[in-house]
């Protein structure tokens, strides 16, 4: 099959994903050199906050929705084996989302959006922050309908067989976004750009941060999705073995699915606006949602060993030095599952209802979503970007040694980033301040972990540029003749015979979310139209 | 897993669910893997339900409103009423506003080891506070009444620091509080139900 057309579809997407990934690293490293307070001259308020705006914004919702539409668009045509549904459709995706982009950056850049990317109403930026930052979503929405549309004519022309797992995955992630933004959407289109606009007066911040909540950890998950699915069809086989089952991957994807979706209240455990038990039920959902994470570290670590002991390991842990370290991919997995351990267990601290209060909008929680979201989550984007780009293409990769660097100084990079970071929390730093003006002696203590977090931000935007350097380079070498690598899907140890109808299917989980958020948001949301409530105003910044 | 009847009930369908999750292969490994797992996340989520039901372990959660932009004429946090108080019944009560960029009043003092029940309002944007080293936490949304109780055990001058952006000049919206033991604390507050600015 010529996909060509697919291989441009994709890598168009991914080059605006790692666009804006390298500039919101500039912005990263200034940052902990502004925050610091050692450079005097650089100390600017709107500008810092104008910049952390910007990073925010270009991390979590533009890297990771390009990335995730080009990732799909090339996993649902090789895994499927088809053509991409509605090609023409795809690419007004694309260019509905990057004018998105484009209308979101003009503000942001300009200082007309310091709100930074979680929004905080009643504070408000220029519309054109909120219009741009739809129409990404609208993009996004049009990814998923060409994903899901795919996966139910594939189903239908095939009765009876399992879904490539890779395309069960991006299907399920599709779904998932569809009810993940749905919150987010609602916050934006029915109270934000009103206010922003002036065709409304107050709007109310309490309905407004449930919203919020609806969208916010479910979008992890719809960020963490495609690394997973790197660690169950790509690692097995670059490791050089077989993936230890397959259903439990596909379990793992749908808990994960369902799960994540209504325990957004964890973000909330310090408001005022919702009771404790509707944060209690939050709570124990979100320990449900580890389960699906301790299943995949279980599987791919056993994945792991079979290609160790296949390589000639021996021994209780002889199987690991014999894994293959040079191979990008699997490299990338230790170190992704080494950040996922120490920030899986910093998440359960923040994750534990009441004991959310010593660690709660302190430096902790920044240090931890940086640990999972730029740690484990974005180091498989690398290994994914190293493994696709050469297909992609139709070129080696230009350095494979570099490749090797750069996973490894972003893994101490990033190291180096987050222990400080969470230790300062621990002290009592607060998030979001860009600077330390507090007339207290406890602040002293804080001033040599900033040290430290100005050179682990030096590394990962080293390691950042020999990325972008790398695909480059990849991408603009001479043609060669002879290239002929082809994508490889690791098989499972035991072949899938019998798949159960509801592990490759997602219409009853579907129904099952919708039961689940009725549950878990439906009062809490009412509660705003019963109540007596008092709406807040818009205020600049 | 193939129905013949056209519409099943639900209870069929989470029924066909059921077995058909049974007929899954699972590794022996693996199933001793989920076990275990699902035994650490039950002592989890055990332990932070029932502190929650017996020991009232909660986050701060009493959904309460109130017009941020009518403060200064509401009964409660009218700026004469802000401040240490104790109510009839012998509670201290804490009424601070927040507001860009400061907490009123600027300072304040309480007693170390006495429950101290904090109301907190906004004035204008959202605002967070913490006092770092203990677990007096909560956001302060415009239009809601963030009430805590906490007791601090130690006393100390703690700084009282906004965690949550409210605008270019959040990192200067802090103050502080002096926690001082119980027997000096009684002299300060001269009058009950009275203020304690300073």
């Amino acid at each position: 099959m010529n996909d060509a057309a697919e291989r441009k579809l994709a890598i168009s997407h991914m080059w605006v994903a790692f666009a804006a990934f390298i500039v919101a690293c500039l912005l990263g490293e200034y940052q902990v050199i502004e925050r610091s307070g050692f450079f005097p001259a650089l100390d600017s308020n709107s500008v810092y906050f104008a910049s952390v705006s910007t990073h925010g914004v270009l991390m979590a919702f533009v890297l990771t929705t390009f990335f995730i539409m080009g990732f799909g668009y090339y996993i649902a045509t090789t895994t499927l084996k088809q053509p991409v549904w509605n090609k023409q459709l795809a690419w007004i995706g694309f260019w509905v989302a990057l004018t998105g982009v484009v209308l979101a950056a003009i503000p942001l850049l300009t200082g007309k959006a310091s709100v930074l990317y979680t929004f905080y109403p009643p504070i408000v930026a220029h519309a054109s922050f909120y219009i741009g930052a739809t129409l990404l979503v609208v993009g996004s929405w049009v990814w998923c309908v060409i994903m899901l549309v795919m996966f139910s004519q594939w189903k239908k022309a095939n009765p009876g067989q399992a879904v490539p797992l890779a395309m069960f995955a991006t299907a399920a992630n599709a779904m998932l976004w569809l009810w993940t933004s749905a919150g987010v959407a609602l916050e934006v289109l029915f109270q934000l750009i009103p206010l922003s606009l002036g065709w409304i007066d107050t709007i109310d911040p309490g309905l407004a941060r449930t919203l919020f909540a609806w969208t916010l950890h479910p979008i992890v998950y719809f960020w963490l999705i495609p690394a997973y699915t790197a660690y169950y069809v790509f690692v097995p086989k670059q490791a050089g073995g077989y993936l230890f089952s397959e259903e439990m991957a596909r379990l793992a994807f749908i808990v994960l699915a369902v799960f994540a979706l209504p325990i957004g209240f964890h973000h909330l455990y310090m408001d005022p606006e919702q009771a404790k038990g509707w944060k209690l039920l939050h709570a124990i959902g979100t320990f449900v949602v580890a389960l699906p994470t301790l299943v995949t570290g279980f599987t791919v670590i056993a994945s792991l060993e079979i290609a160790g002991r296949l390589r000639g390991g021996k021994g209780l842990f002889g199987w690991i030095g014999k894994l293959p370290w040079t191979n990008p991919m699997t490299l990338a997995v230790i170190l992704s599952l080494l950040m996922l351990i120490f920030g899986g267990f910093g998440g359960i601290v923040n994750a534990s209802y009441a004991m959310n209060a010593m660690v709660h909008n302190t430096a902790w929680v920044s240090g931890h979503f940086h640990l999972i979201f730029a740690g484990t989550t974005i180091i498989m984007y690398f290994a994914i970007a190293y493994y696709l780009w050469p297909l992609l293409v139709g070129k080696p990769l230009f350095s494979r040694t570099m490749a090797l660097v750069q996973l490894w100084t972003w893994f101490i990079g990033m190291t180096i980033l987050t222990t400080p970071w969470h230790v300062l929390g621990l002290l009592g730093q607060p998030r979001r301040i860009s600077s330390v003006v507090y007339n207290n002696l406890l602040t002293l203590s804080w001033k040599p972990y900033e040290l430290m977090m100005i050179f682990g931000g030096l590394i990962l935007l080293g390691s950042a540029c020999a990325l972008i350097y790398n695909l480059v380079k990849t991408q603009l070498a001479p043609t060669t003749e002879n290239f002929s690598e082809q994508i490889e899907f690791a098989e499972p140890l035991r072949p899938v015979t019998a798949l159960p109808e509801h592990l490759n299917d997602l219409k009853l989980w579907n129904k099952i979310i919708a039961v689940l958020m009725a549950i878990s948001f439906g009062y809490p949301i009412l509660q705003f139209f019963f109540m007596e409530t008092f709406g807040s105003n818009g205020w600049g910044y | 897993m193939q129905s013949d009847s056209p519409k099943p009930t639900t209870k069929e369908c989470l029924l066909g669910l059921c077995a058909s999750l049974r007929t899954i292969h699972i590794d022996p490994l693996e199933k001793k893997w989920i076990t275990f797992s699902l035994l650490i996340i039950g002592l989890f989520v055990g332990i932070i339900t029932l502190d929650a039901l017996f020991h009232g372990v909660n986050p701060p959660s009493k959904v309460e409103t109130i017009d941020s932009a009518r403060l200064h004429l509401s009964e409660e946090f009218a700026e004469d009423k802000l401040g240490v108080s104790v109510d009839g019944a012998g509670n201290v009560i804490v009424r601070m506003v927040a507001g860009r960029y400061a907490f009123m009043p600027k300072h304040i003092s309480v007693p170390a080891g006495t429950p101290l029940t904090f109301r907190w309002v906004s004035m204008d944007v959202l605002h967070g506070v913490h006092i770092p080293m203990t677990n007096m936490s909560t956001m302060i949304v415009p239009g809601y009444v963030a009430e805590v109780t906490t007791t601090f055990p130690t006393p100390g001058e703690y700084p009282l620091i906004c965690n949550e952006y409210c605008g270019l000049g959040h990192n200067h919206m802090w103050s502080n509080i002096s926690v001082v033991a119980k027997e000096n604390w009684s002299a300060l507050a001269t009058v009950k139900g009275g203020s304690n600015n300073e």
